[in-house]
């Protein structure tokens, strides 16, 4: 067991190199940089100063180095003007647009963002798994169509759009405030219960939304799973023996859906990272999200790369936390890798 | 009943062979194609898609003609005017199609424009008739319309948005672009999943662990910030044709993962068969025996699966616009009409912007239930 998780932890770290080349190549795509943009507006000025400041982030960043160096010092193995600083050592970079190192100013975006994303896996799992049991064991009935048709539309409707009519009608209908994650007195509060219930007060939309278009593939998917099973002659066995039939549901069909099921939180997260980032610009939620399109807009690269970064991560640590899951769930696969 | 056959000879039968005559009389043969096509005949649901995408997609060709005005009209007096109703009947008098002209006044209270049905000069609806002029599809200048507004008057079947264009015509002129950026898309991550699902799986080996490695890194990257990180790094001189064909092109990099998965184990599947041997031992390339043998095999299940892509690509269209990181104005699609819809002003008081989502909606619907229905169809297993 020990085995498998470090021959798993070990490809994701390679899938992270990987991805952090990608992650740099993009980010240095559009032509020029914030620095150079910035140099050559602040000579039309004449603010010489600024324009020897300027000048000195970039020798400390080396962005006048060729770009493998630069990328190769941006993740930390290669010493730059300041010795090994990059990613690898908990440098996350400067933030030009802000002025200000990149952690100071993501910091509790970082943390709204994993809960968001939270909230919404853990709605996506409450919602789906009864909903599909519902329907596969009422398969054909008026109740399994309804369950069928709003996971169609769930798929089909475009999730900022939803984003944008729930919140107007949440506001109009049941008071909750528009827009931001608490109440705006509370932003530069302590955290206090009060907050805390603001806090959840706000999730409400953002988390259905978010989850949303996962939940509909999510019970399709089990849904179909959980007919093949119940199709499957050992049901009818645990039936004809007399198994009480929640017990003959639950004990080995459910069981036995569930685990594609697990399979599948590798395809969820990406979807809704995705998912989240959307909606928080339509919220404006402080997470990732809003920072990541101004990064890109204004090409504060380290943010930009950044935030990518972490949002890519998010998704592989969760796929590493399936993936594992899986192991422990599923004797064939534990027993296959041995 | 089976006749016994006598063990020291062959079983010949004395009558002549004739192919016509099987077991119960004629036998039908039919091809794959027929087969499948006589199975998603039967699911009803996904031939009354394909009924409505084949309507939506006849549009395309003839979106000058069929919009009322022309993709740039403004019609300054009229700014925020709401849909306007087309009635038959006037007074218990039946004139054909027809509307109430607006009556526009400025609330000086609230500063927002009024609208009001003059019902005493009902004005009749033209049709076939000369509106705004166009060149279609680049050959023709003509200014023939399908529905013009009446004379003098105006014809806001979906109302009009900020600079007072008319959002029916813009909606059909959307359809345009939204509809053909699903499928080009499909069809470059169409082509880089059969190239890399097909080498990984024809290949196996090294090959195939370098290509998976590339799947897992492009399947665990969430799309939206990358589609966002690729269309910021559009040069924003091109112009915006450029744009459309850069961002299809970003949506088709990463959509062909999922393909290509499905490539690869139908060839590592198919592969092993006599025929693939066989043609092997023929000489045939592996370029061949690839392109002539294993793909069409599998084609159909290739056609489903690419169906049920094509929803992705639009919505995400949708939502790189809506962002405004798509396509950019002088270009229409519904994402870029939604985007105009992007605040709560627009949901409370002109909530006709919103409109624009219905297409959207029905034409995803419409592709996941022709995808199911093609894919039920192509299991020959089901």
């Amino acid at each position: 067991m020990i085995a498998v998780i470090l021959r798993r932890i070990l490809t994701m770290a390679a899938t992270l190199l990987v991805i952090s080349a990608l992650v740099f190549i993009i980010i240095k795509l559009p032509p020029g940089d914030y620095l150079t943009n910035r140099i050559m507006e602040l000579r039309a000025t004449g603010d010489a100063s600024s324009v020897a400041k300027a000048e000195l982030l970039i020798k400390q960043y080396g962005l006048d180095r060729p770009v493998w160096q630069q990328y190769l010092m941006w993740i930390g193995v290669m010493p730059g003007s300041v010795g090994f600083s990059g990613l690898l050592q908990g440098d996350w970079g400067w933030s030009f647009e802000y002025d200000k190192p990149v952690a100071d100013v993501v910091g509790d975006a970082l943390w709204l963002t994993l809960l968001i994303n939270l909230t919404a896996v853990v709605f996506v799992h409450l919602v789906a798994i009864p909903a599909a049991i519902y329907s596969a064991t009422h398969r054909n009935t008026f109740g399994d169509a309804v369950v069928t048709l709003l996971g169609y539309v769930g798929l089909a409707v475009p999730g900022f759009l939803l984003a944008l009519i729930l919140l107007f009608y949440a506001n109009r209908w049941f008071g909750l405030s528009i827009g931001g994650l608490y109440d705006s007195a509370l932003t530069n509060q302590p955290w206090s219960w009060e907050k805390i219930r603001s806090l959840l007060g706000h999730l409400i939309v953002p988390t259905l939304v978010i989850g949303l278009g996962g939940t509909a593939a999510m019970i399709r998917r089990m849904r179909a799973n959980l007919l093949d099973e119940l199709a499957k002659p050992y049901t009818v066995t645990a039936r004809a023996k007399g198994l009480p039939p929640v017990q003959a549901l639950l004990k080995y069909p459910f069981r036995m859906s569930l685990n594609p099921f697990v399979a599948d939180i590798g395809n969820l997260l990406p979807h809704l990272v995705s998912g989240s980032v959307l909606v928080s610009l339509v919220l404006s939620l402080p997470t990732v999200g809003p920072l990541l399109l101004d990064a890109l807009r204004s090409q504060d690269q380290f943010m930009a790369g950044f935030i990518l970064m972490f949002v890519a991560s998010l998704t592989l640590v969760g796929m590493l936390i399936s993936d594992l899951t899986l192991v422990w769930l599923d004797p064939r696969i534990r027993m296959g890798l041995r | 009943m089976m006749e016994a056959i006598p063990a020291d000879r062959h079983f010949v039968d004395p009558a002549p062979f004739e192919p016509e005559a099987g077991p119960e009389g004629r036998t039908e043969s039919a091809s794959a194609w027929r087969l499948i096509l006589r199975k998603f005949l039967r699911h009803r649901l996904a031939v009354a898609s394909a009924v409505i995408l084949i309507a939506l997609y006849a549009i395309v060709p003839f979106v000058e003609q069929l919009a009322p005005y022309g993709q740039a009209r403004r019609n300054g007096d009229f700014l925020y005017a709401p849909p306007q109703g087309v009635h038959l009947f006037d007074e218990g008098r039946f004139i054909g199609p027809f509307v109430y002209p607006y009556r526009a006044h400025l609330d000086l209270d609230t500063f927002r424009r009024d609208y009001k049905a003059d019902t005493s000069t009902p004005q009749p609806v033209r049709f076939l008739c000369r509106g705004d002029g166009y060149d279609w599809l680049g050959l023709v200048h003509t200014d023939l319309h399908l529905v013009c507004p009446p004379e003098n008057g105006t014809l806001f079947l979906l109302g009009t948005d900020k600079l007072g264009r008319d959002l029916f015509s813009r909606l059909i002129y959307g359809a345009r672009i939204s509809l053909t950026i699903g499928l080009v898309g499909v069809a470059i991550s169409f082509a880089l999943g059969l190239f890399f699902g097909g080498i990984a799986g024809y290949f196996g080996g090294i090959v195939d662990a370098g290509v998976q490695r590339l799947i897992e890194v492009v399947r665990s990257l969430p799309e939206l910030p990358l589609w966002l990180a690729l269309s910021a790094a559009l040069p924003p001189n091109w112009s915006p044709l450029l744009i459309f064909f850069g961002i299809t092109v970003i949506l088709g990099l990463l959509d062909w993962p999922g393909l290509a998965r499905a490539v690869r184990g139908k060839l590592l599947a198919l592969r092993e068969e006599d025929f693939v041997q066989a043609a092997e031992l023929m000489g045939a390339s592996p370029a061949r025996v690839i392109g002539r043998h294993l793909i069409p095999n599998f084609m159909s299940h290739l056609i489903a699966s690419a169906t049920l892509s094509i929803p992705t690509m639009i919505l995400g269209e949708t939502a790189l616009s809506f962002l405004g990181l798509g396509l950019r104005p002088p270009v229409t699609s519904w994402g870029v009409l939604l985007n105009e819809a992007q605040n709560l002003a627009a949901v409370q008081l002109y909530p006709w912007l919103l409109v624009p989502v219905l297409p959207v909606l029905v034409t995803v619907l419409a592709f996941n239930f022709l995808g199911d229905g093609l894919r039920d169809a192509a299991d020959p297993y089901h």
